[in-house]
């Protein structure tokens, strides 16, 4: 019981308190770059949640039974990057033979996936916090989640502010940049959670 | 030392084995793609202008192989390109007709535009025509912050000593990039071969437009134009006449009518001597039979 409350208790902490985007600042880039459409928004989640997940998995077994038994942690950034690259690469292929649309729309953000800070943030952060491997693996979807969630509500309210009356020079990204940094205020008001 | 040797062996075999991986998956999930589609790509410019309608070079290729779009909408690669594409795609090369950029100001220049204010802000159109309806006295007109000419990525625009605008139509691909960039719409892209244009923009009543213009340029609504095409090419759209270059058969005969200068033909002069030497052959023919009916006379006589 205490294990299920522990992971309750984690997955609130990754998705709303200590949101990636939102409240680390962690992978602005496809945050902005890909919140245009709903579809390629759920599409570029979906793909971050399988690579975060992934990557917490890999980059913990790696660095749990291969820098630390050798004493060269301080290869840990490295060998995270190469490790996640060769996941995004991974992703790219299996998406574009079995999704050409979604490949498409994703476009250059797909692999820049390889250097959105937040899938090495979630890796380094496991390892900082000691989890164990499974809690590692579910940091790793939850973060991925919270990321989704994010990257969905930003863009329900950009197709909506397509459609909406605003002034010229404040059509496009600097609306976009206002919504965002509401949105950033909106979720510190999570932090004040206790349980 | 243990260390540096296990750090090379560590990342050395981690790598090995992500490429071998990486290797077997693409083999794996290996999608087909057209070779054409490779060549048409490298046969078009890579200006990525769009003036196919399709965003960027790559993507038009694809369309050509896979939708069969037409071989012709690429605009900047001109004759040779269609030529190229059509012994790719094995088909027979349609030529496109070009289209270059026509600007529908002629205000004359800094020296003859007159000028409600000096405008001293940011050096760009978007930003000249904010304030207060833009810096001339026409509000439809060219504010001379060439934009369109930044727009440009052939070279195709140039401003001259007067600061007009001049297009230089062998440069120009038709791609609309200055279109797009004209905040004011007096950019369109029409076929190279309709070469009489109506060179204002303003919607404004003739006594307005007349009076904003400083380059007598403006069209004043008369409709005198539009009672003299031939082929109903012309129609008036809010005090400004408006030609559709579907129907103009490029007679100049509006121009010829036109009270001030706002109808452009540059065919004018080539006409006007075209009409004289006719005129002068006829001439001569009739004086020639003139000359012959006379002598018959007198061979009578």
């Amino acid at each position: 019981m205490e294990f299920v409350g522990k992971i309750l208790f984690m997955a609130v902490m990754a998705i709303f308190v200590q949101n990636f985007v939102l409240m680390r600042f962690l992978g602005l880039c496809p945050y902005i770059g890909v919140s245009k459409k709903l579809d390629s928004a759920l599409g570029m989640g979906m793909a971050v949640i399988f690579v975060m997940t992934m990557a917490s998995t890999f980059t913990w077994l790696i660095h749990t039974y291969l820098l630390v038994p050798l004493h060269i942690e301080f290869l840990q950034t490295i060998a995270f990057i190469l490790t996640i690259a060769s996941l995004v690469q991974l992703v790219e292929m299996v998406i574009q033979k079995t999704a050409p649309a979604l490949y498409k729309s994703l476009g250059v953000f797909l692999p820049l996936i390889t250097t959105n800070c937040a899938v090495l943030g979630v890796a380094i952060l496991n390892i900082q916090s000691e989890y164990n491997f499974i809690l590692a693996i579910l940091n790793g979807l939850f973060a991925g989640i919270g990321f989704t969630l994010v990257l969905i509500l930003m863009a329900g309210i950009r197709e909506r502010l397509e459609r909406a009356e605003l002034p010229v020079s404040m059509k496009g990204m600097p609306i976009s940049m206002i919504v965002a940094g509401s949105m950033a205020l909106a979720f510190l008001g999570f932090s004040g959670l206790k349980f | 030392m243990s260390i540096l040797l296990y750090s090379v062996l560590t990342l050395g075999a981690l790598g090995l084995i992500y490429g071998l991986g990486l290797a077997f998956a693409s083999k794996k999930f290996h999608v087909e793609i057209d070779p054409k589609i490779e060549d048409i790509n490298e046969i078009l410019p890579s200006a990525n202008c769009g003036a196919c309608g399709y965003p960027g070079c790559a993507a038009y290729a694809e369309a050509v192989v896979e939708k069969g779009a037409e071989i012709n909408l690429c605009a900047p690669g001109g004759d040779d390109v269609i030529k190229n594409i059509a012994e790719i795609m094995g088909m027979e090369a349609t030529t496109a007709d070009r289209k270059v950029a026509i600007i529908h100001c002629q205000s004359g220049g800094k020296d003859n535009t007159n000028f409600k204010y000096n405008y001293q802000g940011i050096e760009t159109c978007k930003a000249a025509i904010l304030v207060s309806g833009g810096p001339n006295a026409c509000n439809y007109g060219c504010v001379y912050q060439y934009d369109c000419v930044r727009a440009c990525k052939f070279d195709a625009m140039h401003i001259d000593d007067n600061g007009m605008i001049i297009v230089n139509n062998d440069n120009c691909t038709g791609c609309g990039a200055c279109a797009i960039a004209c905040p004011r719409d007096l950019i369109e892209m029409v076929s190279i071969k309709k070469r009489v244009h109506i060179l204002c923009a303003s919607h404004d009543k003739g006594a307005v437009s007349r009076k904003a213009c400083g380059n007598n340029t403006a069209c004043i609504a008369c409709t005198l134009c539009v009672k003299k095409c031939p082929v109903d090419a012309i129609t008036m759209d809010n005090n400004l006449a408006i030609i559709d270059y579907d129907k103009c058969i490029v007679c100049g005969m509006c121009a010829d009518v036109c009270p001030t200068a706002a109808i452009f033909d540059p065919l004018k002069e080539v006409r006007a001597q075209k009409k004289a030497a006719a005129k002068a052959k006829a001439e001569a023919i009739k004086k020639r039979l003139e000359e012959q009916k006379a002598n018959e006379n007198k061979e009578e006589k």
